[in-house]
């Protein structure tokens, strides 16, 4: 930790940050350094630290101190960590926060993570070492007047400056990666002729472009295509997430991958809807089964194409949609006819019943309880009276 | 010789089709789908060079995820319709939204006894925010919209109400229309309404006005005052600012409505 030296943070002409990552905190050698958690910041030519409570006292080291470096996985209760191991410091040293350490390496401990982007990048400034190429003038020296041994940046004024390049900073990194987005969305080759072969580099836009057409064509049935290069095609369409209306009416949203997702749920829904009398509101399911996977979550729709094939796959499961526009999940043993009789029979038990206080009784959601006493509603076995007090259903004895 | 579907003959057919095809510049679908694989390819290793680069700035930056889901857009490609999409998989643009989703869900469902299903965006921002954490990535109202747009796919009455300069998120599915919505937008500055008010404000007669408040009270997303100095106040309890209001527990609720 000998290695840093004080810095107003500022970046020198022709010195560009390349990265920067909050929630690390140094450590001399093995030992955590004193100082606290910060922000470390990758420049072309130095390797800086800031305090993230106090942003005036910030650290730099050029990256020529640099030997090599590696990095530390994460372990329990251990965040992942870059170990850095540095030449000895030059004789003409700037000050810094450690006079000397017994030390010849740092570690960068991020605790917020960052380090797999911020290792890949000291890589790339360490590979081509631009600060060889465009040198900076040397840092502004302390001079005898100021206070020995320290200098920093001072005053409002230092900080404004700070915030307007982290500032620039942030739009410098958003307008290089809309450079590269725009690219990758645009088109990028010439496609004035409907020729077939298409070697040159192609873009988004162009297979939308190109699945219009496809679509239009199955739909329009001309030419040989199977099945199989149907369901390929609804696959590629998934992949890109291009929306697919007219293959839909013909064959379904389903792609293998729904297929499988529907094949998954048919096992992993069994328990939680017996537990919850057969039913489920679908909002229910993909909160519990996204709360389950973790990662690699299930979008609204991929739900909703998955379980519009429980039927086909002959899966003991059904997708509902009530009248309300409430879509749930029901077991297919689900019997409509005894759910209503045995609503009639709380009903009657009680004289009168809310949605609530069904609920309540059965220990379904609100929404569900609802929903069945509508139902039998509908089927004449119950009426409401609606009032300002709410909703209240009795038995039909008309 | 004998003819049948399948033998030189057809074959020659199916050539002499295609070339047809060709002549005129029509493309054959099977072709087609044969090329889109083949860009489909060229277009995964792009989108992953682009991700290697970029992928913190996504889940990092919400102003660059709004660019990115408008140029998605334009050119007409929903990056959030499934978690098996190539966006999805190579930037983790969908792990995002799609959790963010679980987390609007819950929200709104602990909440619903209390304001019957309506909670303005802010709330609902703040809420999630508080639930996700220190050191949960960053998130914006304009994340949150694009989350609740998802959410209307599962048919639970996920919608928006535009009042005030800002959103009503309703996830309940009560039936709104115009006159309630306009009666909301009314009710927005001080957080509750009266007759008068609509009549007042709105120029309806009584009967129109007291229908409206009548049903926002049946679906639990009003609650009478009929205490109120002059004539009886309709709040709504989506409207109450944090300052204003504590938490009602589900009991307490039930006890205020008779």
């Amino acid at each position: 930790m000998d290695r840093f030296m004080w810095t107003n943070g500022l970046l020198e002409m022709n010195e560009t940050l390349v990265i920067q990552q909050r929630g690390v905190r140094l450590y001399d050698g093995d030992e955590k350094a004193k100082l606290d958690v910060g922000v470390v910041l990758l420049s072309t030519h130095r390797l800086l630290w800031r305090d993230q409570k106090n942003h005036e006292c910030c650290i730099c080291m050029p990256l020529s101190q640099i030997i090599f470096f590696e990095e530390q996985a994460a372990g329990i209760g251990k965040s992942a960590k870059i170990v850095i191991h540095l030449h000895p410091a030059p004789a003409n040293k700037e000050p810094g926060p450690f006079q000397q350490s017994k030390f010849s390496y740092i570690k960068l401990s991020f605790k917020e993570h960052g380090q797999i982007e911020f290792y890949r990048r000291l890589m790339e400034e360490m590979t081509q070492k631009r600060w060889e190429n465009t040198p900076v003038s040397q840092p502004i020296s302390t001079t005898a007047g100021l206070k020995a041994g320290r200098t920093r940046a001072v005053g409002i004024v230092g900080i404004e400056r700070k915030l307007e390049e982290k500032r620039k900073e942030t739009d410098k990194n958003i307008s290089e990666a809309f450079e590269d987005l725009s690219k990758l969305m645009e088109k990028v080759s010439t496609l004035s002729s409907p020729s077939i072969l298409l070697t040159s580099v192609t873009t988004a836009k162009e297979m939308v472009e190109l699945s219009k057409s496809i679509a239009s064509k199955i739909k329009d049935k001309q030419g040989d295509i199977t099945e199989d290069e149907t369901i390929r095609f609804k696959s590629y369409l998934l992949s890109m997430g291009i929306a697919d209306p007219v293959t839909r009416e013909t064959h379904g949203s389903g792609t293998h991958y729904h297929m499988q997702l529907a094949r998954q749920l048919g096992d992993m829904l069994q328990a939680p809807l017996e537990e919850r009398g057969g039913m489920m509101a679908l909002t229910e399911v993909y909160c519990l089964v996204n709360r389950a996977r973790g990662m690699e979550l299930l979008s609204p729709e991929d739900l909703v194409n998955a379980c519009k094939m429980f039927e086909s796959l002959k899966l003991p499961l059904r997708l509902r949609v009530f009248d309300s526009g409430v879509m749930v999940v029901q077991l297919q043993s689900h019997n409509e006819e005894e759910m209503i009789a045995s609503a009639l029979d709380n009903v009657s038990e009680k004289g009168s019943l809310t949605a609530e206080e069904f609920a309540k009784l059965l220990g379904l959601s609100v929404l569900l309880a609802k929903e069945r006493l509508l139902l039998a509603e509908k089927m004449g076995h119950l009426c409401r009276d609606d009032s300002v007090e709410g909703l209240r259903f009795y038995p039909n004895l008309f | 010789m004998h003819r049948r579907g399948v033998g030189a003959g057809a074959i020659a057919k199916k050539k002499l089709a295609e070339a047809k095809y060709k002549e005129r510049g029509t493309v054959l679908a099977e072709d087609q789908i044969a090329q889109m694989s083949k860009q489909l390819e060229t277009f995964k290793t792009h989108l992953e060079e682009f991700a290697s680069k970029h992928k913190q700035e996504i889940r990092k930056n919400s102003q660059f995820r709004v660019q990115f889901q408008e140029m998605c857009a334009t050119i007409g490609v929903d990056p959030l319709a499934s978690g098996k999409g190539f966006w999805s998989e190579m930037l983790g643009v969908g792990d995002f939204y799609y959790e963010l989703g679980v987390q609007i869900i819950e929200v709104c469902l602990a909440l619903k006894h209390r304001n019957g299903g309506l909670i303005t965006l802010d709330e609902l921002h703040q809420r999630v925010l508080k639930g996700r954490g220190k050191f949960a990535q960053d998130m914006s109202q304009d994340d949150l919209v694009r989350a609740i747009k998802k959410l209307k796919a599962m048919g639970n009455g996920f919608g928006m109400i535009p009042v005030g300069g800002s959103y009503l998120v309703q996830s309940v599915p009560a039936e709104l229309n115009m006159d309630h919505t306009v009666v909301l937008q009314l009710a927005e500055k001080k957080g509750y309404v009266t007759v008068s008010e609509i009549r007042d404000g709105l120029k309806w007669e009584k009967e129109r006005a007291c229908h409206v408040l009548d049903h926002l009270l049946k679906e639990g997303l009003a609650w009478l005052d009929s205490q109120a100095a002059d004539e009886p106040q309709y709040w709504l309890p989506a409207l109450f600012s944090e300052l204003s209001s504590r938490d009602v527990t589900a009991e307490e609720a039930n006890q205020m409505t008779p």
